[in-house]
C-alpha cells in the first residue's frame, strides 16, 4: 500500500531522538513512510491510551509484515471512534464483526488466507479488555488452544469504557466504575476477583505472551515485532490508561502507565511456551499510592477518610508481582 | 447413479463437491454426521484445498466462517437447534455484512424441555435474520440444494441456510444420486467475492452505521432478497438442465391441478403428504399439495398464483409461535389476502412426534368437511393436557378444542 505523508502534529517519537539511533534501532513511528495504520481524525478522547497503543501496535506490525497484514477488531471504543460510517481512520485492511468473536473471526481469516494461497498475509486481532477477558474469552481460548496463526492484542483499560465505564473482569480491586460504585463499606470493585489473562494465555503454552504499556512504546513496538516474527497463537496485553474511566488528566496517560509498571502493579514481561523469558525491571520503584493518587477511580481511598487498609492490599498485590516476576532484580534477558 | 447412503453423507459429499475452502465444525445432534464426514473427506485427501477448523462453539463456527468469507474463501458450517441459537449474533452479522456463507441446519426442536428430535423451531427463529432459507423435501433435494445455495449466495452476496429435517432426513439411508466435484464444477463457478479484506487494497468492513444510513442498508438487504426470488428459480432451472433433476426453486406443487383443498408444508413431511394426496385422490377427493422450498425470501406472488384455484388451504407447520399459532401461516395469509380462500393452520410433528398418514388423512377429511378449527395441534394428547391443567388449576379447566 502507498505510504501516507506524515503530518507535522503526528510525528510521535520521530521528533525525540530516534534520528540519533542506527536505522535498524529506530521506532516504526520514526519512519516517514510508516503505515499510519490508525490515522488522524478519529474520535477518541483526548489522552486515549488505547488509540496510542493501537497506532504503535499496528504500525509496528505493518512494518514487521511488510504491509502484508489484515486486522480484525472487536466491538468497543476502538471500533466506534475509528469507523463512524462513512468515515474510517484505518489504513490497514480492517474487519469488525462482533463484540465477542474477534479471535474466532481471526481464526477464520487465517484459515481463509491459507486456503486461498495467501499464507504471507498475517492476522492481528484486537479489542479491549471486555472483548478479550470477558465476552470473547471462549473464542480467545479456542484460538490459543488450536494455536491458530493470529496475534491477539488486548488493550486493557480495566473496564467497559465505551458503554460508560462499567466493571469488567479486568477491573482492578477497589476501582470505582458505574457498576462498582464508591459507596458502602467496601467501595469500588471487590478484591479477589478478576482474570489475569496473560497468565491464562501462558497456561495454553502458546508460542508467545507479552505484556506492555503505552509508557514504553519502544518496548511495545519491539514486542509486536517479535510476535510478528513468530507463527501460531500469540498474545499481547497492553495496559492503556483511559482518562474518562480512570478519572485522570489527559496529559497523564503515559505517566500513569509508567507508575503502573514502576510500582509493580502492572508487571511487564514476556513468556514463550508457558515460561517467562524476560521482564522489564523496575527502574525507580514507587509506592502504589503514587499510581492510585492520579486517578479519581481511587479517590475514595484518600477522601473523606484515608483507607490505608485498602491501599495496603493494593500494595501487597504489587509486591506479589515484584516477587513473582523478579521485577527488582537485574534484567536477565 | 443412485447409491444407498445416509442423508448426512450425501449432503457432506455435495458440500465437498462445491469445493469449500474453509469449514468450521462444531458437533451437535442431529447435524454431526455431516461435519464428521467432511472431516474424513479432508483428512483422506478427497477434499483438497480446504481448511477444516474444529472450533469451540457454534458462535465461533459462524464467526470463523465470517472471517474466512471476508478474505474470499468459500465458507461452510452446519448446525442444529441450540447451536443455531448459540450463534445467532453471528448469524445476523453474516447477513448484515453480506457474507455468502452456506450453512446446513439439521432442523431440531429448541428446549426447554431439551429435545433432540425434529421440528422447525430452530430455523423459524431465524426467519428475519436476513439469510435465505431453503427447505429440503427429501434427501436428494437436501444434497442438490447445496451447490444451488452456494450459487445463489455468491451471486447475491447473501448467506443461505439449507434446512433439512433432523433424523428424518439426516439419518435416513436411501437411494441418492451423490454429487461429485466433476459434476458440480460445471455448474458452480469459483467464488468471486464482492468485497475483500486485502492488504493490497485495504478497506474497512463492518463500520458503525447510524440513523442516517441504517434504514437504507436494511432496505438494500431487502431488495437483494427480492432479487433472490428471481435467482432461486433460475438456479434451479440451471441445476435441472445440468443434472436432470427438479430440485430447489421457490415452491413445489404436487397434484394441485383442480384441487379444492391444498396443503401447504415445508420439509420432509412433503413426502408423507404426497402419499396422503395420492390416497385421497384415489377416492376422488380433490386435494393437492404445495411445498414451500424458499421460506425466505417468501414467494408471495408465486404462492398466490399456485393456490389461485383452491377453495381452502391447510398450512401444516412443524413449529409454533407460542401465543400466536402458526408462523408460515402468517405469510400464506398475506399472500392470499383478498382472495377469500379459507385458511387453516395445523401444528404438527413438534419435537419429533411422527406425522403419520393416518392422522393426516383424518385431518384432511375434517378440513374438506369444513370441520377444522383455525388452529389445530395434530395428535395432541388431550388427556395429558387435561391432567396437567387440573393439577395446576384444580378449578377444572377445559382444553380448548
Amino acid at each position: 500500500m502507498s505510504a501516507t505523508p506524515v503530518k507535522f502534529y503526528q510525528v510521535g517519537s520521530f521528533a525525540v531522538g530516534n534520528r540519533l539511533l542506527d536505522p535498524e534501532l529506530r521506532s516504526a513511528q520514526s519512519e516517514q513512510d510508516r503505515a499510519n495504520s490508525l490515522t488522524s481524525g478519529h474520535r477518541a478522547c483526548q489522552g486515549c491510551g488505547e488509540a496510542l497503543g493501537a497506532r504503535y501496535v499496528l504500525d509496528a506490525a505493518m512494518r514487521a509484515s511488510g504491509g502484508r497484514m489484515v486486522t480484525v477488531n472487536a466491538t468497543g471504543c476502538l471500533e466506534v471512534f475509528s469507523t463512524p460510517f462513512p468515515e474510517t481512520s484505518w489504513r490497514v485492511a480492517w474487519l469488525h464483526s462482533l463484540f465477542g468473536n474477534a479471535p474466532a473471526v481471526a481464526t477464520g481469516v487465517a484459515a481463509g488466507l491459507r486456503a486461498t494461497g495467501k499464507q504471507d498475509v498475517r492476522v492481528v486481532a484486537q479489542g479491549g479488555d471486555g472483548a478479550t477477558v470477558d465476552i470473547g474469552f471462549a473464542c480467545l481460548s479456542g484460538m490459543f488452544e488450536r494455536n491458530d496463526d493470529v496475534l491477539a492484542v488486548c488493550y486493557d483499560n480495566g473496564g467497559y469504557m465505551n458503554t460508560g465505564v462499567q466493571r469488567s473482569g479486568a477491573t482492578p480491586p477497589a476501582a470505582r466504575t458505574m457498576t462498582t460504585q464508591a459507596v458502602g463499606e467496601h467501595p469500588g470493585n471487590a478484591f479477589g476477583q478478576g482474570k489475569d489473562v496473560p497468565r491464562i494465555a501462558m497456561a495454553h503454552e502458546i508460542p508467545y505472551v507479552a505484556t506492555a504499556t503505552v509508557a514504553d512504546l519502544r518496548d511495545l513496538e519491539a514486542k509486536v515485532e517479535k510476535a510478528m516474527g513468530m507463527h501460531g497463537a500469540r498474545y499481547l496485553h497492553v495496559l492503556v490508561p483511559c482518562p474518562l474511566g480512570w478519572g485522570s488528566a489527559a496529559k497523564d496517560t503515559v505517566r500513569i502507565a509508567r507508575l503502573a509498571t514502576e510500582s509493580g502493579y502492572f508487571p511487564v514481561f514476556e513468556a514463550e511456551r508457558g515460561e517467562v523469558t524476560s521482564v522489564r525491571p523496575i527502574r525507580h520503584q514507587v509506592p502504589v499510592e503514587e499510581y492510585l493518587a492520579l486517578q479519581n477511580r481511587y479517590a475514595h481511598l484518600f477522601s473523606p477518610v484515608r483507607r490505608d487498609d485498602v491501599i495496603d492490599r493494593l500494595q501487597a498485590m504489587a509486591d506479589r508481582n515484584i516477587a513473582r516476576y523478579g521485577l527488582l532484580e537485574e534484567a536477565h534477558s | 447413479m443412485l447409491r444407498q447412503v445416509e442423508g448426512s453423507k450425501a449432503v457432506a459429499a455435495a458440500v465437498a463437491a462445491c469445493r469449500p475452502q474453509v469449514i468450521c465444525a462444531y458437533p451437535i445432534s442431529p447435524q454431526t454426521h455431516i461435519v464428521e464426514e467432511l472431516s474424513r473427506l479432508v483428512k483422506a485427501g478427497e477434499l483438497t484445498g480446504c481448511e477444516y477448523v474444529n472450533v469451540e462453539s457454534e458462535f465461533a463456527a459462524m464467526s470463523g466462517a465470517i472471517g474466512a468469507s471476508a478474505v474470499g474463501a468459500r465458507s461452510y458450517t452446519a448446525t442444529s437447534s441450540q447451536g443455531l441459537l448459540y450463534m445467532v449474533e453471528a448469524v445476523y452479522n453474516a447477513s448484515g455484512m453480506g457474507m455468502p456463507i452456506v450453512m446446513t441446519v439439521a432442523n431440531r426442536a429448541i428446549g426447554a424441555p431439551i429435545n433432540i428430535w425434529n421440528d422447525h423451531g430452530d430455523t423459524m427463529s431465524q426467519r428475519d435474520s436476513g439469510w435465505i432459507q431453503l427447505y429440503a423435501s427429501s434427501n436428494q433435494e437436501a444434497a442438490d440444494l447445496h451447490p444451488q445455495a452456494f450459487a445463489i449466495a455468491e451471486e447475491l452476496s447473501v448467506p443461505v441456510m439449507v434446512c433439512m429435517d433432523g433424523f428424518v432426513l439426516t439419518h435416513a439411508t436411501e437411494g441418492i444420486d451423490v454429487l461429485d466435484a466433476a459434476g458440480v464444477d460445471a455448474f458452480l463457478p469459483p467464488f468471486e467475492p464482492r468485497q475483500l479484506l486485502d492488504p493490497d487494497e485495504p478497506v474497512s468492513i463492518g463500520s458503525m452505521v447510524g440513523p442516517d444510513a441504517f434504514t437504507e442498508v436494511r432496505y438494500l438487504a431487502h431488495l437483494r432478497q427480492l432479487e433472490a426470488l428471481e435467482v432461486i428459480p433460475r438456479v434451479a432451472e440451471q441445476f435441472a438442465a445440468r443434472f436432470g433433476r427438479d430440485s430447489g426453486g421457490l415452491l413445489r406443487a404436487y397434484r394441485t391441478e383442480g384441487a379444492e383443498t391444498v396443503v401447504v408444508a415445508l420439509g420432509s413431511v412433503f413426502g408423507t403428504l404426497q402419499d396422503v394426496v395420492d390416497a385421497e385422490r384415489d377416492e376422488g377427493v380433490r386435494v393437492g399439495l404445495l411445498g414451500v422450498t424458499s421460506f425466505r425470501p417468501f414467494p408471495y406472488a408465486a404462492l398466490a398464483a399456485a393456490l389461485a384455484g383452491a377453495r381452502r388451504v391447510v398450512v401444516i407447520e412443524r413449529a409454533l409461535a407460542v401465543g400466536a399459532g402458526g408462523i408460515v401461516s402468517g405469510d400464506v395469509r398475506l399472500a392470499l389476502a383478498g382472495t377469500g380462500i379459507d385458511q387453516r393452520t395445523v401444528i404438527a410433528g413438534l419435537g419429533g412426534r411422527p406425522v403419520t398418514t393416518t392422522s393426516l388423512r383424518e385431518l384432511l377429511g375434517r378440513a374438506v368437511r369444513g370441520e377444522l378449527p383455525g388452529l389445530t395441534f395434530l395428535d395432541l394428547d388431550t388427556a395429558v393436557v387435561e391432567r396437567e391443567l387440573a393439577r395446576l388449576h384444580p378449578s377444572a379447566r377445559k382444553v380448548p378444542s
